[in-house]
């Protein structure tokens, strides 16, 4: 017996997977096995096109654009470059009540923050708090590394440097006089933007770490007095600058600027006029870009977005179309197993 | 070491430069050099033995890699990319990430070369540390040294069993003859004995040979690697020249077997050794596919540079609308921007960064590894493995497996190849008188058909005889049986395990003689010892025995590789005692043949005792059983009478280098005309009456493929005569023949030579191989006059096979005839079926052969390539002139023929047979267009008598006319030149070496296996890499493109949306590992479907799965799918706050789904690894995205991946986008697969169908089908079918006309043959075209 093995030595293993007989499944795309299938397909699809279609449809946004293009619209003398601090009253109305929590957007058009070179010009490093890249901000941030003096410029780089800097007040006119809509301007931006990838550095005051350095060319504040009001709120994890950092992925994009959360707003915001106080700042015409402010409530899918929900009605719609097609498909041709 | 001069240094390696381009080398003997210094050795020019077969070495290996390496384009422009990524205008924003694919796969693959490298490293070294005994003055004796010690002019000195450690030119040998015998199996495979003998003259055997004294010149040629060939002489003191050849080199690489020791002189050391010459390394081919491939990679090419063109021009464009300067643009540090045209033709440069990942850098990687995964599976199939030589199929070539599945013509030799090449005696015709040789017939039939039992069973007790010419031996019987018994069991064994002698199946060893021709031979030797000098029949068998190359080696001599299967049991059971074990060749049934009539009891005792014998009773053809039976004792009878005394004789084996001559001395010794021993000096033959005779070889004349005929030179040990005997093909030998035989002999003397041509042409017809015997007695005159010229041919270095073969062409003259053999090659099992196969897979199958006409097509008829309704068209003609006519009228025969409206349903199939001579004009450049033309139109096609070149010529035209994918399958050494130029060339490793195996890129051993190798596994790996490569393209296209649609909302800033790595990973690791195990195990039809239904193959053929459109469609499927996956999702986030990466990473997951489930779409059977891989891919995508996005905060700037695929997990809307977005991609390619499936399902979709029945079902389907086709099931037919009694049957399938005119006439005649009556249009055919 032992000579016997030892004369088939060389014999292949007579095993499933050598001889590639594994049990497999083998699906077979014919109409009918997939008809079925696509009638369920199509009726689930239908159902989440329906959900997502009331729920995007109970979704209230408002949008004004303020850029001031038109002669007569209320911001168009601040489009005049040189004008320093112009402030221009926005007014709507609002038919009926807002449902609150209100999101409260600043929007830019034509604003390519997803342009390849920008999107380099920043500084993680110094960013995260890093006092030597303080003194020496990385070369990505070239040309708002070091300005004329050769100082350097922290936050360095072009997105820090083009942040968006109008400000808006809101004021509803209750009896002529107007009410200050409190906006709250917590959590806007990313969690773990605020509390892992941002850093300032573990300096008191703060101040003291900027010594040295300039502000970016563009800001009219240092980076550690964007927000007076509150101490915490400045530097590096200035909400509003975290949100202008997180780059938007679309040239027609908007930012998180407040909520509309606390008081007598935290409904919504009741049927009745407004005045939109905005500091015009931010130069947007020179290349054709537009501003806007947006209102929105969100819902469990996010903002309004109406066509999600009707591709889900569409496709669905089709699958079950389709599935008809095939049954007169089915019915003509037979079936070849059944032949 | 002393100093010497740089010069000295220079003009010594120019010194030896020049000894080694000489033509000739003078090589001396080192011994009075020893122990002096390099310098001073006269061979120090001379390679030493001391090989390197490694490549690179330690310190040279990254630099000599990176080389090789970058002799592929490929590589050349991946890294090309890479460095452009470091050029700092197109901003790259992590150049040295670019590096990780291009570095990976080229260390990958240094690792496997430097693997590889290793492994021969190390077995350079164990050789090269190899013992052995090199001559030492100063020791007077051989010392033992390793083989790297040995240098050119040292003594060796071999033992027995040992290699050979370079090319040695004999010496000495401890034969008293001076023989020498080795075995090649090292170098071609070959496993008989090879004699070698001492160079003449320069030592006298009888003492111990004394290296010191040997002071000649060892003139030698310059090395080359043909093995079988080697000039040299040796220049002794006194001026006198001894020549040798190869008869006296042992080859490095070889064993010495049946001698003790051998003392040779090196000539060839280390890599100028024969063998190390012929050591080439792997074949590299390139595959049709991936021909093909290539320009798709340059479509991709151009649609990647098109792709960055438009991103040029856009980025051009888009800053030039642009009205002011924006603060997201970045000028650069002294605060200019470049112009837009500048920075649209930096950003070209930029955009084929972002995009490189369209030309698949994997593709080369995965397509390798494919391959290998392939080969695995194709060398692992049990079906393809021989049992009884214990061989797998090998795959030598590695890249060209998927052209298995594409092939169009097959070239075939013949024998061999569907023959099994093992020659059997079958009739001989001696003086005009032909004996049938009616029961050996009979033996083989029973040989043949084991299976059909319930036929009358072949057990007969021993009779009386019933001739009176043979002694009653009732007493000799259990002697003779355990004789036959021993030598039975041996051969069994031989045929079992193979390896030890070569051709000695029972099939071919035993021959059954002829009662007549026993008769015949009888009579003179009971008339007494007077007549038989002059004695036909005598003459015949001994011309049988001596002439030839035959070696004999005793059983007890047995080389290692004799396996003596101990059955101890089985041999002490009476039953062993009365039965006879007869292997039936080419399968593992064992029969007993049963002297014994006890059936029944025979039946029980040896299923009992046996295991495997289950054909215990082999049936017999019964036609006239009594008379076959007496015959059959008479036989024994007979057999027992010769060899009672010659006890002996039953442990000799024979080692022949061709099976024919095994064949004829195994006739012979039937007819107790036993060859005992050869010499190189003396041939000792008993004769039936157990006297034995010593011949003295003087010479033999070897064969060789230009006279096709070889002789031996013999002393009559009586006569003391000079006698030539030449066997030879009948057409070399019939030219030369003189007087006749023996014109003292009866008077009724007939024309000898026409009897025997006529006899040898009814051979031919039946399929057999023809040799003619003759005798020639030459005087000493004569011998005297020719030896002279024979020897001054024989120390020739230049033209030296041209004298030699002038010299033997001298001799041959004036033979007389005395008769012809003819041999049988027996089919390979299950040719005829595998043939049909082929066929029906629309593969036209060619058959070159190098036998005659008549022998060829009776083998095309019992093979099946030809059917007895063909239309055979026979062209030979004698020149050009006719030769041309004759195509130009066929071929517009032909094309008629086919145009004929009555043909389209019977069209019975056009053959052609054509000859050597004709078809060497019809490749003329002239006739080469219309010959190609013409056998396109025949279904298959058969040359005979054609060279090994024009093989190769014919495989050839056919490949480069017809632009069609060729196979050439061979056995032999005449087969090499074909399988190289086809395509794909298949060696079958069968009987007659390894030549064939070692030139081919796939061998097999049956030649059966291609049919599996081709219908199952062809299709295979052709669909499977097909379909991978193109889901590589695809894959690629479709997730590239992504970034491409972003380009446009970017501003063409050569943004990415999805992080570098992340990108990096998703090619490398997420989706790379489907395609592959996709392309090595996906299944589209199971092998029994293939084999069932071999149209099938037909799918694959030509274009196949890789279609150009197919290519297309995918493509535009890509851009498809890429357009869905971009712009649904872009629709879902438009106008809201999302960011770039957080945009980018469900982009990402969903393009991971969507190629993963389109593999799946294409993914024909799932087994658990198609599961698991596919699982697997998307678990890794998950965690790997998952573990990145939470550990990388700052680590690849600018892209902050921190927590973006959590943060977008956590939202609802993400799985949305990624169900809606998925579908919609799939829904086109879902549902063009469902319509085409329901609606005009493909053959190969229609067997899938068939493949989810049960089997039997399917079967039955199958069956149901091939009779609705009329294709019936495939029987096998077989060539040895009993040949009728006696030659006068008419030849019906190729009518006797026809063959005496083409093969004598000197007029040209073209036959269109038809067997058919029914069909007298093709008579009228024939009639039209013959005036």
């Amino acid at each position: 017996m032992v000579k016997q093995e030892k004369a088939s030595a060389n014999r292949p293993d007579n095993t499933a997977f050598t001889q590639q007989r594994l049990p497999a499944w083998q699906p077979m795309l014919s109409a009918g096995i997939v008809i079925p299938g696509f009638v369920l397909i199509g009726l689930a699809f239908i159902g989440i096109g329906v959900a997502l279609f009331v729920t995007s449809r109970g979704i209230q946004v408002l949008e004004i654009d303020y850029t001031g293009v038109e002669q007569n619209s209320p911001c168009f003398p601040c489009t005049d470059q040189n004008r320093k601090n112009c402030v221009c009253d926005v007014n709507f109305s609002i038919d009926t009540l807002f449902q609150g929590p209100v999101f409260f957007y600043y929007g830019l058009s034509n604003y390519f923050q997803n342009y390849r070179k920008y999107g380099v010009s920043k500084d993680d490093y110094q960013l995260s708090g890093d006092l030597s890249y303080f003194k020496a901000p990385s070369s990505t941030c070239s040309p708002y590394e070091y300005d004329k003096n050769n100082k350097p410029i922290v936050p360095c780089g072009s997105v820090a440097n083009s942040m968006f800097n109008d400000t808006f007040k809101l004021f509803q006119i209750v009896n002529g006089a107007k009410k200050q809509v409190s906006l709250d301007g917590k959590g806007i931006a990313w969690w773990t933007d605020y509390n892992i990838k941002y850093r300032n550095p573990s300096v008191t005051p703060l101040k003291n770490a900027f010594n040295g350095t300039v502000k970016p060319l563009f800001w009219s504040k240092p980076a550690y007095e964007l927000d007076l009001s509150d101490p915490a709120n400045n530097g590096f994890i200035n909400q509003d600058f975290l949100v202008w950092m997180r780059r938007a992925a679309l040239p027609n994009f908007r930012k998180l600027y407040r909520r509309i959360t606390d008081g007598d707003y935290a409904q919504g915001l009741p049927a009745g006029n407004y005045t939109l106080e905005v500091s015009y700042n931010y130069p947007v015409l020179s290349f054709g870009g537009r501003k806007k402010v947006v209102f929105s409530n969100v819902s469990w899918m996010g903002g309004k977005n109406e066509f999600l929900g009707i591709a889900y009605l569409v496709i669905g719609s089709m699958c079950v179309f389709m599935s008809i097609v095939m049954l007169i498909v089915y019915a003509k041709f037979k079936f070849p197993e059944e032949d | 070491m002393t100093w010497r001069s740089p010069l000295a240094v220079v003009r010594d390696a120019l010194r030896g430069q020049r000894a080694r381009d000489k033509d000739l080398r003078n090589l001396v003997s080192n011994l009075p050099y020893e122990g002096l210094d390099k310098a001073k050795q006269p061979n120090r020019y001379f390679p030493s033995n001391a090989i390197k077969t490694t490549k690179y070495t330690l310190l040279l290996f990254i630099p000599m890699n990176l080389y090789e390496q970058f002799h592929r384009w490929a590589n050349i422009y991946f890294v090309g990319l890479a460095i452009l990524n470091f050029v700092p205008v197109v901003n790259a924003f992590q150049p040295e990430v670019a590096l990780i694919p291009i570095c990976v796969i080229l260390s990958l693959t240094a690792l496997k070369d430097a693997w590889e490298d290793f492994r021969r490293y190390q077995s350079d070294r164990k050789l090269n540390n190899t013992p052995c005994f090199i001559y030492s003055r100063k020791e007077k004796q051989y010392i033992d040294r390793r083989w790297k010690d040995v240098r050119v002019g040292d003594f060796v000195k071999v033992l027995c069993n040992e290699i050979i450690p370079a090319d040695l030119l004999l010496m000495h040998t401890s034969d008293p003859n001076g023989v020498c015998h080795i075995e090649t199996a090292n170098l071609d495979g070959e496993t008989n004995l090879k004699q070698r003998k001492v160079v003449p003259g320069l030592c006298n055997s009888d003492s111990e040979f004394d290296p010191e004294s040997f002071s000649g010149i060892v003139v030698c040629e310059k090395p080359n690697n043909n093995l079988n060939h080697f000039k040299c002489y040796v220049e002794k003191p006194d001026k006198e020249k001894v020549g040798a050849g190869i008869e006296s080199l042992l080859l490095r690489g070889c064993t010495v077997r049946n001698t003790d020791h051998a003392v040779g002189f090196v000539v060839y050391a280390g890599h100028e050794t024969k063998s190390m010459l012929n050591n080439n390394g792997p074949r590299y081919k390139r595959s049709k596919l991936e021909r093909k491939l290539n320009t798709d990679v340059i479509f991709c090419v151009i649609l990647l540079l098109s792709m960055c063109l438009v991103g040029a021009v856009g980025h051009f464009l888009w800053l030039q609308a642009l009205p002011g300067v924006p603060p997201y643009l970045v000028p650069d540090s002294n605060g200019h921007l470049d112009s837009p045209s500048l920075s649209g033709f930096y950003m070209f440069f930029t955009m084929i960064i972002l995009l490189q990942v369209l030309i698949p850098i994997s593709l080369y990687v995965s397509i390798e590894l494919v391959k290998i995964g392939q080969i695995f599976f194709i060398t692992n199939d049990i079906d393809l493995y021989d049992e009884e030589t214990d061989s797998r199929m090998q795959c030598k070539a590695l890249n060209i497996t998927e052209d298995l599945g594409q092939i169009e013509y097959i070239f075939s030799d013949k024998t061999g190849t569907l023959t099994e090449n093992k020659m059997v005696f079958r009739r001989c015709s001696i003086m005009g008188t032909e004996y049938p040789h009616k029961e050996n017939a009979v033996r083989l039939a029973v040989l043949d058909e084991p299976e059909t039992e319930e036929e009358v069973i072949f057990n007969q007790r021993p009779r009386p005889p019933q001739t009176g010419w043979s002694l009653n031996a009732e007493d000799t019987i259990p002697e003779d049986r355990q004789h036959r018994h021993g030598s039975r069991r041996k051969s069994k064994v031989s045929g079992n395990a193979q390896s030890d002698v070569a051709f000695s199946s029972p099939l071919e060893t035993e021959v059954i003689p002829d009662r007549k021709l026993l008769q015949q031979i009888s009579r003179p030797e009971c008339s007494g010892g007077a007549s038989r000098q002059t004695d036909p029949y005598l003459d015949f068998f001994l011309a049988l025995a001596i002439c030839n190359t035959v070696m004999v080696s005793m059983a007890t001599a047995q080389r290692r590789r004799v396996s003596w299967f101990s059955r101890s049991c089985q041999t002490n059971t009476p039953l062993d005692t009365v039965s006879n074990l007869v292997k039936k060749a080419g399968s593992l049934r064992h029969i007993f043949t049963s002297w014994q009539r006890k059936p029944k009891q025979n039946r029980t005792l040896s299923e009992d005792s046996v295991i495997e014998e289950d054909h215990f009773n082999p049936p017999v053809k019964t036609e006239g059983t009594g008379d076959t039976n007496g015959l059959q004792t008479c036989t024994l009878h007979a057999l027992s009478r010769y060899n009672r005394p010659a006890a002996t004789s039953d442990n000799l084996s024979y080692e022949a280098e061709s099976p024919d001559e095994a064949a004829l001395v195994h006739a012979a010794k039937a007819y107790g005309f036993i060859l005992l021993g050869r010499t190189p000096d003396s041939v000792t033959v008993r004769l039936p009456s157990g006297e034995e005779l010593v011949f003295e070889v003087l010479d033999t004349l070897a064969f060789d493929s230009n006279r096709k005929r070889m002789s031996v030179l013999v002393r009559h040990p009586i006569t003391r005569e000079y006698v030539l005997y030449t066997k030879g093909a009948d057409y070399a030998i019939m030219e030369l023949l003189g007087t006749p035989y023996a014109e003292h002999l009866s008077g009724s003397q007939k024309n000898i030579a026409a009897d025997t041509q006529h006899h040898l042409d009814c051979y031919a017809k039946e399929g057999l191989r023809t040799l003619c015997f003759t005798k020639k007695v030459v005087s000493d005159k004569a011998y005297e006059s020719w030896l002279v010229n024979r020897k001054s041919a024989l120390a020739a270095i230049d033209n030296r096979e041209e004298l030699i073969m002038d010299s033997a062409v001298q001799l041959e003259t004036n033979l007389s005839l005395l008769g012809a053999t003819g041999i049988e090659d027996r089919l390979q099992e299950s040719v005829p079926d595998t043939i049909v196969a082929l066929r029906e897979a629309g593969i036209q199958v060619w058959v070159l052969t190098g036998d005659k006409p008549e022998t060829a097509v009776n083998i095309g008829y019992a093979c099946r390539l030809l059917e007895e309704e063909d239309l055979v068209i026979n062209m030979s003609c004698e020149n050009k002139l006719t030769c041309t006519s004759i195509l130009d009228c066929t071929l517009e025969e032909v094309r008629r023929y086919s145009q004929d409206p009555r043909n389209v349903d019977t069209t019975p199939d056009i053959s052609l047979v054509i000859d050597g001579r004709t078809l060497t004009m019809a490749l003329s450049s002239d006739l080469q267009d219309r010959f190609v033309e013409l056998a396109r139109r025949c279904r298959s096609v058969l040359c005979c008598r054609v060279t090994p070149l024009q093989k190769s010529r014919v495989v050839k035209a056919i490949r480069e006319k017809l632009k069609v994918m060729t196979l050439a399958v061979g056995d032999g050494a005449n087969d090499v030149n074909m399988i190289q130029a086809a395509d794909i060339g298949v060696g079958i490793s069968g009987q007659e070496g390894m030549q064939a195996v070692m030139a081919s890129d796939f061998a097999i051993s049956r030649f059966k296996h291609l049919k599996k190798l081709l219908l199952v596994h062809g299709h295979w790996c052709y669909t499977r890499l097909a379909n991978m490569i193109i889901y590589f393209f695809y894959k690629n296209v479709a997730y590239v493109n992504l970034l491409f649609w972003y380009q446009f909302f970017c501003g063409f800033s050569g943004t990415a949306m999805i992080d570098y790595w992340l990108m990096i990973f998703f090619n490398l690791f997420f989706t790379s590992v489907p395609p592959i195990m996709f392309g090595i195990m996906d299944k589209d039809v199971s092998a029994e479907m293939l084999l069932g239904v071999p149209e099938l193959y037909r799918t694959g053929r030509g274009a196949g799965e890789y279609k150009r459109s197919t290519f297309w469609v995918s493509m535009l499927d890509a851009f498809y799918q890429s357009l869905v996956c971009f712009f649904i999702p872009y629709l879902a986030y438009q106008d809201s706050d999302i960011d770039v990466f957080t945009f980018g990473t469900p982009l990402n997951t969903i393009s991971l789904f969507t190629i993963l489930l389109h593999l799946s779409i294409e993914i024909k059977a799932w087994t658990v690894v198609h599961w698991l891989t596919m699982l697997g891919s998307v678990a890794v995508f998950f965690i790997v995205t998952l573990a990145y996005s939470a550990t990388c905060i700052t680590c690849n700037p600018p892209s902050n991946p921190y927590w973006i695929l959590q943060s977008q997990m956590a939202d609802p809307m993400f799985y949305l986008i990624c169900i809606i977005t998925t579908v919609v991609a799939l829904l086109p390619r879902y549902m063009f697969h469902v319509l085409r499936n329901s609606i005009a399902p493909s053959p190969l979709m229609q067997a899938r169908h068939l493949d989810r029945l049960d089997p039997y079902s399917r079967d039955q389907w199958i069956k149901e089908w091939r009779s609705f086709r009329g294709g019936g099931c495939v029987k096998r037919s077989r060539l040895s079918t009993p040949p009728s009694p006696t030659l006068e049957t008419p030849a019906d399938i190729y009518p006797q006309s026809s063959t005496t005119s083409d093969i004598m006439g000197d007029e040209f005649t073209l036959n269109v043959i038809t067997e058919n009556s029914q069909r007298p249009r093709h008579t009228r055919n024939n009639d039209s075209l013959a005036t």
